[in-house]
C-alpha cells in the first residue's frame, strides 16, 4: 500500500528501457550518419548546387538532364551489364568450384584459403595488377599467353567492346572466394541422411545435384544472388584502378554508375546532379533486393 | 564567445601593461590552408617562420588536408565562419570560390592592379575580375620537353640537343621507337598520354602552333573547332595512328614510361622534376617545347593565395600583410628552391641564375609566352580531349567530325557554368 504510485514499472518494463538505451547509441549513430544524409540527398537532388554556393531549388531539372544525357544511359548499360554478366558468372562458377572443394578432404582447409585470398586483397592493388596483365606483349602475361598459342593480341582495355569483361574479370574473381565459403557452408548444412536415402535408392549423381543439393541451396543461391546483384550494380573500386587517368574509358566503355556519380560530384562538384543519380541507383537496387526477398518469401 | 576571451585577455594585458610588466601586446591569428604536400608545407612552415619573426603582432597557423578532400573542407569551412582566412586555390576554382562569396577581393592599396599587371607573368591577369584581383600566386607551372639523353645517344641522336620543331620531333620520336620483330612496342619515341600533360599540350600550344585559338578572349566560347582545331588533333593523333611511336596506356602512362628508361620524349610539368630527379639510373635532360613554324607556346597552371570572407578588421590586415609576405621575390626563390615551382613574378623568374638553370630554365622560358585555360571543370574538360583522340584512334573517326564533337560537348560544359 506505502509503495503505491512510487513503483510503477514492471520488471518487464524496465527491461525495455534498458534495452533502448543501449540500442539508443547505434540508433543515434545510424539516424546521423546514414538516414539523415540519405533523406538529405533526395532533397538535393532537386537542387542546383556545386558545393560552395547556395543551394538552388530547381524541381526536377537534374531528373529531366539525366533522362538526356547519353553518358547516363551509356553508364546504366555498363552497370546493368556488369550485373547481368557478372552474377551468373560468378554464381556458376563460385557453386561448381564449392560443389568439387565440398567432395576433397586432401588440403581442404588450404584450397579454401587460397579461393578465399582474392577476397581479403585491396581492390586498388588488384586493379592495378591486372591493368598490367592486360597491356600488350611484352608486358602484358594474357597478350603474352595469347601470343605463345598462336592467337593474335587482343586490346582488352583499349577496346570498346573488350574492355567491359576485362573490367568486369577480376571483379568477379575477387568475389569468388567469398561465394565459395557461404556455398560450402550451404552445402554442409544439407543433412547428410538425404543423400544417403537418395543412394539408396540409387539415384544418379546429376539426380542428387537438381533434386537435393540445388533446391536446398535455395536460401543460400538466393542470399549470394541479393548481395551480388548489389555488389556488382555498386562495381567501383575495380574500374577506377583500372581505368585510372581515362576513368571508364575508352569513350566510357567501361563507366559505371557510381563511377559517373562520383565524378559529378567530386571532380566536377555538380552535387544535384550527382545525387540525382543515386537516387535512381537507390531506387534500382530497392526494387531489385525487394523482388529477390519477396522470391525468396514464396516457398 | 572567442572574441569576447579575447578582448577580456587583451583587457588583462593592458592592466599588466599599465603595472608596468612588459608584455607584447594581443597577437592576431590568421589561419592559413592549403593541401598536403610535404615540399609546399615545408617552404609555407619556413615562410610562417620568418613572417612572424618580421610580424611579432600577428601569429599564422598552417592547416593543410589531402588534395582529395581539400575542395570539400575549405568550402564547408569558410561559411560557418571556422576555415582559414588565407586559403590557396587552384586558379581554375576562382570564379566558384568568388560566386559563392567566399573570397574577397585582395585590397588595392597593398595590392595595386597596376603593379600585378607589371610584375607578374601575364596569365596572372586571369585572376583579375571586373577590375579587382581575388588571388596572387606565389609559383606558377610550365610545360617542357624532358628526353632521356642515354636513349638519344642509343638512337645516334645529339643528347643535348633536343627537337626545335614539331617535324623534328616526330622524325626523332621515330628514331628512339623501338618494336621487336613482330611489331610489338618496346620503347616509346615520345610518350602519348592525353590524361597526363598532353590535353594542355594540344589546347593551348598545338591549336596556337596551327594558327588558331582554343577559346575565345573571356573564355566562355570553344573557338577550336576549324582548320587548326583539325590540323592541330590530325598532329597529334598521327603520332599515335601514322607514326606510331607510341601507344596509349603503353607502361600505363607517360611519366611511369619515362621514369622505366623505356621512353625516349615525354611532355609533362615542372611540378615532376622531384619525381625524375629520384629515379636512379634515369638520365635526362630538359628543354622548350618544340616550336611550329617559328611560333612556340605554352601551357601554364598555378595555385593563387586568396583571401575568404571569414577574415575581417584587423584579421584582413594581417591576412593582406601575410599575402604580400608569401608573394614577394624572396618568397618565390624560397618556393623555387624547396617545391620546384616557378616564381610567379618576372623578375624573380627571370634572372640568370633561374634562367640558365638546366633544369627551371626551359620552364621559365616557357612562361613568357604561355597561355592557361579559363577551366570551369578541369577533369570533364580533360576527358573531352581524351575522348576525340579515342574517336580518331579507336573509332576511326575523322579529325573534323572528333573535332567537332569535342567543341560541342565543352561548349555545353561551358554554357552550363556560365549559365546562358
Amino acid at each position: 500500500m506505502a509503495d503505491a504510485g512510487t513503483t510503477t514499472l514492471t520488471l518487464e518494463q524496465k527491461r525495455a528501457i534498458w534495452a533502448w538505451v543501449f540500442l539508443a547509441v547505434p540508433v543515434i549513430f545510424y539516424v546521423i550518419i546514414r538516414f539523415y544524409p540519405t533523406l538529405n540527398a533526395f532533397v538535393i537532388s532537386f537542387t542546383d548546387w556545386n558545393l560552395v554556393g547556395e543551394r538552388t531549388f530547381i524541381g526536377i531539372e537534374n531528373y529531366v538532364r539525366l533522362a538526356q544525357d547519353p553518358v547516363f544511359w551509356k553508364v546504366m548499360v555498363n552497370t546493368v551489364l556488369y550485373g547481368v554478366i557478372g552474377l551468373p558468372v560468378s554464381i556458376v562458377f563460385a557453386f561448381v568450384v564449392a560443389y568439387y572443394l565440398d567432395q576433397v578432404r586432401f588440403m581442404h582447409g588450404f584450397l579454401r584459403a587460397l579461393y578465399f585470398i582474392p577476397f581479403l586483397t585491396t581492390a586498388a592493388a588488384m586493379g592495378w595488377v591486372w591493368r598490367w596483365f592486360y597491356q600488350p606483349v611484352p608486358v602484358g602475361v594474357f597478350n603474352l599467353i595469347l601470343v605463345e598459342f598462336g592467337f593474335g593480341q587482343q586490346p582488352f582495355l583499349r577496346s570498346t567492346t573488350q574492355a567491359l569483361p576485362a573490367v568486369l574479370a577480376p571483379a568477379v574473381w575477387a568475389g569468388l572466394g567469398f561465394q565459395i565459403v557461404i556455398f560450402l557452408a550451404g552445402l554442409r548444412a544439407i543433412p547428410s541422411s538425404y543423400y544417403e536415402a537418395a543412394k539408396i535408392d540409387g539415384a544418379s549423381a546429376w539426380r542428387i545435384l537438381t533434386e537435393i543439393t540445388i533446391p536446398l541451396l535455395r536460401p543460400t543461391i538466393v542470399f549470394l544472388v541479393v548481395i551480388s546483384t548489389i555488389g556488382f550494380l555498386r562495381i567501383f573500386d575495380q574500374v577506377f584502378n583500372i581505368t585510372t587517368q581515362g576513368e571508364g574509358g575508352p569513350l566510357n566503355a567501361t563507366k559505371p554508375i557510381v563511377l559517373y556519380i562520383y565524378e559529378s560530384a567530386f571532380d566536377s562538384f555538380d552535387m544535384g546532379y550527382a545525387t540525382a543519380q543515386t537516387v535512381i541507383l537507390f531506387l534500382m537496387l530497392l526494387f531489385i533486393t525487394l523482388l529477390q526477398l519477396w522470391y525468396l518469401r514464396q516457398k | 564567445m572567442r572574441k569576447h576571451l579575447g578582448y577580456m585577455t587583451s583587457g588583462a594585458v593592458g592592466a599588466a601593461l599599465m603595472v608596468g610588466l612588459a608584455m607584447p601586446s594581443q597577437a592576431v591569428e590568421i589561419e592559413y590552408w592549403q593541401y598536403t604536400f610535404g615540399a609546399r608545407v615545408d617552404a609555407i612552415d619556413a615562410l610562417i617562420e620568418q613572417f612572424e619573426a618580421e610580424n611579432p603582432d600577428i601569429q599564422v597557423t598552417h592547416t593543410n588536408f589531402p588534395y582529395a578532400e581539400y575542395r570539400t573542407k575549405v568550402a564547408a569551412a569558410i561559411p560557418s565562419g571556422e576555415g582559414p582566412d588565407v586559403v590557396q586555390l587552384f586558379y581554375g576554382w576562382l570564379d566558384a570560390y568568388r560566386e559563392a562569396e567566399l573570397l574577397v577581393p585582395l585590397p588595392g592599396d597593398v595590392f595595386p592592379s597596376s603593379e600585378i599587371e607589371g610584375d607578374f607573368f601575364p596569365m596572372v591577369q586571369a585572376m583579375n575580375v571586373d577590375g579587382e584581383y581575388y588571388g596572387l600566386p606565389t609559383a606558377v607551372r610550365s610545360l617542357a620537353l624532358f628526353w632521356n639523353t642515354k636513349l638519344f645517344e642509343e638512337a645516334g641522336l645529339d643528347p643535348s640537343t633536343p627537337p626545335q620543331t614539331l617535324d623534328e620531333l616526330v622524325e626523332f620520336a621515330k628514331k628512339l621507337t623501338k618494336r621487336d620483330d613482330n611489331g610489338n612496342l618496346l620503347q616509346a619515341g615520345l610518350t602519348i598520354a592525353p590524361a597526363g600533360q598532353d590535353h594542355h599540350w594540344w589546347r593551348e600550344v598545338l591549336v596556337r602552333q596551327f594558327g588558331g585559338e582554343p577559346y575565345s578572349a573571356d573564355g566562355r566560347t570553344v573557338t577550336y573547332n576549324d582548320e587548326a582545331g583539325v590540323k592541330a588533333i590530325e598532329f597529334y593523333a598521327s603520332l599515335l595512328t601514322e607514326h606510331q611511336v607510341s601507344e596509349i596506356e603503353f607502361l600505363t602512362d607517360g611519366q611511369t614510361a619515362f621514369k622505366a628508361g623505356k621512353a625516349g620524349m615525354t611532355i609533362d610539368g615542372s611540378f615532376r622534376l622531384n619525381a625524375f630527379n629520384g629515379q636512379r639510373g634515369l638520365e635526362y635532360a630538359i628543354g622548350e617545347l618544340p616550336a611550329h613554324e617559328g611560333n612556340r607556346f605554352n601551357f601554364s597552371s598555378y595555385w593563387v593565395n586568396g583571401i575568404t570572407s571569414k577574415a575581417d578588421g584587423e584579421k584582413r590586415e594581417a591576412a593582406a600583410k601575410f599575402l604580400a609576405f608569401i608573394t614577394q621575390p624572396e618568397a618565390m626563390q624560397l618556393w623555387l628552391d624547396t617545391v620546384g615551382e616557378l616564381p610567379a613574378r618576372t623578375e624573380a623568374a627571370l634572372v640568370p641564375a633561374n634562367e640558365d638553370n638546366p633544369q627551371f630554365g626551359p620552364f621559365i622560358k616557357g612562361l613568357a609566352y604561355a597561355n592557361s585555360t579559363h577551366f570551369v571543370d578541369e577533369a570533364a574538360q580533360r576527358q573531352i580531349v581524351i575522348d576525340m583522340l579515342d574517336n580518331i584512334s579507336l573509332k576511326g573517326m575523322s579529325a573534323a567530325e572528333a573535332v567537332a564533337i569535342a567543341a560541342e560537348e565543352e561548349q555545353k560544359l561551358l554554357d552550363s557554368f556560365y549559365g546562358s
